[in-house]
């Protein structure tokens, strides 16, 4: 016999399920009068926020390529300094007015969702390196089982993405450019593909 | 909330086996949605092991009482009242305080209030199905509502959910995200249910499925269902912190 370790099992996740915008986004899905504001809608820049004011936007498509309508997506993303509004962070304060997460459905008849922010700087990895600047996206929907993590990171950012220790690892080469949000002007694309030759890659974080 | 440092050790690794597989064929819907191809592991960063706070400024006065938080002033919701609470604790046992929990359901008769919704069963005038709170320094948390009845669903011919409240939940650190849902002990449809079934994991059910408590019941108003979320432990400090930049 050994010491027992005494650890609990996570609990086990189940689909957000086709009614997740009721419980997350009511206001969205029509139900008003309960919660002021949806959590996490809304632009998440103000006047004071520093940084590069982009619009993030995409769809998320399935297997049949056919846009999901039903999503949720969540983004987290470090401030214009590479600093988190987290008390995990320890390496200095972030910005005050930038809260860092935000949430948005998919349109309902288009599927298109869309987040204005600011672009992040770059946060360093584990070894000290830095990583090139990304936005963390969680997308939870019906028939998505367990939350799916990818990162998005930013077409002009080549220099920065090809030194990138996340991006220059990855083995498929072919299959970095699913991660790159293409960036015109001051909107970025970033389509995330759940199936097929174009999968995007998702991340067991 | 306790003055204790904040945690800023990466999580522990996620146990595919435990949670469903993202392809499940039981559940149809699940077959153009899962991903194909192997996840690349992604050891935490800053940007796994950081998360954003919610502060109770955001919570209603009613937020926790979906009896009444969508009612006609002195009505309430039609159905079996009922206490549902827990805590909210991570792989190591230790509560997770300021913990924001969400939460949506079904009303008494199986019926969700959404547009797409389609299920003959009629709306509760004064019941909208949704509610939340943070979790107290312990990880505790507590809301009012009814019992949700079980439904019909478009998967097999004659596939129902089994009466649940489904969950978010966010912990200290955006790897922590977490959505499930909460079963209710004694019934028959859990275990013919295909979301259920998803799971591999009989005992991993079992983990979601709230214990009707007698202890908690309020006398002549509500019984009470006890149901602990279980987000991602942390690593120890033993060895961490230590790396320029982290």
């Amino acid at each position: 016999m050994v010491q027992p370790l005494t650890y609990f099992k996570e609990s086990a996740s189940q689909t957000a399920g086709p009614y997740v915008h009721i419980g997350c986004t009511p206001n969205f899905s029509g139900i008003t009068g309960v919660y002021d504001t949806d959590l996490g809608s809304g632009s998440m820049v103000n006047d004071q926020t520093r940084g590069e004011r982009i619009t993030i936007r995409g769809f998320i498509y399935d297997g049949a390529m056919t846009p999901l309508k039903d999503a949720m997506i969540e983004i987290w993303q470090a401030d214009a300094d590479g600093y988190y509004n987290s008390p995990s962070e320890t390496r200095g304060k972030a910005d005050p007015n930038f809260f860092g997460w935000a949430r948005q459905p998919g349109d309902m008849n288009t599927g298109e969702f869309a987040f204005e922010t600011i672009k992040p700087g770059k946060v360093p990895f584990r070894d000290g390196r830095p990583m090139a600047p990304h936005v963390t996206f969680w997308v939870v929907a019906r028939g998505i089982n367990l939350g799916l993590n990818t990162r998005m990171y930013f077409s002009d950012e080549e220099e920065a993405n090809a030194a990138d220790p996340i991006l220059s690892r990855i083995e498929h080469r072919v299959r970095v450019p699913t991660l790159i949000g293409k960036r015109e002007g001051n909107t970025v694309t970033f389509n995330i593909y759940l199936q097929g030759e174009n999968e995007t890659i998702f991340f067991d974080i | 909330m306790k003055n204790t440092p904040p945690e800023t050790t990466p999580f522990f690794a996620r146990d595919r086996e435990w949670h469903p597989p993202a392809f499940t064929p039981g559940y149809k819907t699940s077959v153009l949605r899962s991903p194909q191809r192997a996840l690349i592991s992604l050891e935490g960063t800053k940007s796994e092991i950081t998360g954003p706070v919610f502060g109770h400024n955001i919570l209603g006065e009613f937020d926790n009482d979906l009896i009444v938080n969508y009612a006609k002033p002195g009505e309430m919701a039609l159905g079996e009242r009922i206490l549902v609470y827990g805590r909210v604790i991570d792989e190591r046992g230790r509560g997770v305080p300021g913990a924001l929990v969400e939460f949506w359901q079904a009303n008494a008769g199986g019926r969700y209030r959404h547009k797409k919704e389609t299920y003959l069963a009629p709306l509760d005038p004064n019941f909208g199905g949704f509610g939340r709170t943070i979790t107290d320094e312990d990880g505790g948390y507590a809301f009012k509502t009814i019992k949700p009845g079980p439904y019909p669903w478009p998967n097999g011919v004659n596939d129902w959910r089994p009466a649940h409240i489904h969950f978010s939940v966010f912990g200290h650190g955006f790897a922590q995200r977490l959505i499930t849902q909460m079963y209710f002990e004694g019934d028959p449809m859990i275990w013919i249910c295909p979301i259920v079934k998803t799971i591999p994991d009989e005992n991993a059910i079992k983990g979601l499925i709230a214990a009707l408590d007698m202890q908690n019941t309020i006398p002549h108003d509500m019984r009470a269902y006890k149901f602990d979320i279980v987000l991602r432990g942390r690593r120890s400090t033993f060895f961490e912190n230590r790396k320029e930049g982290n």
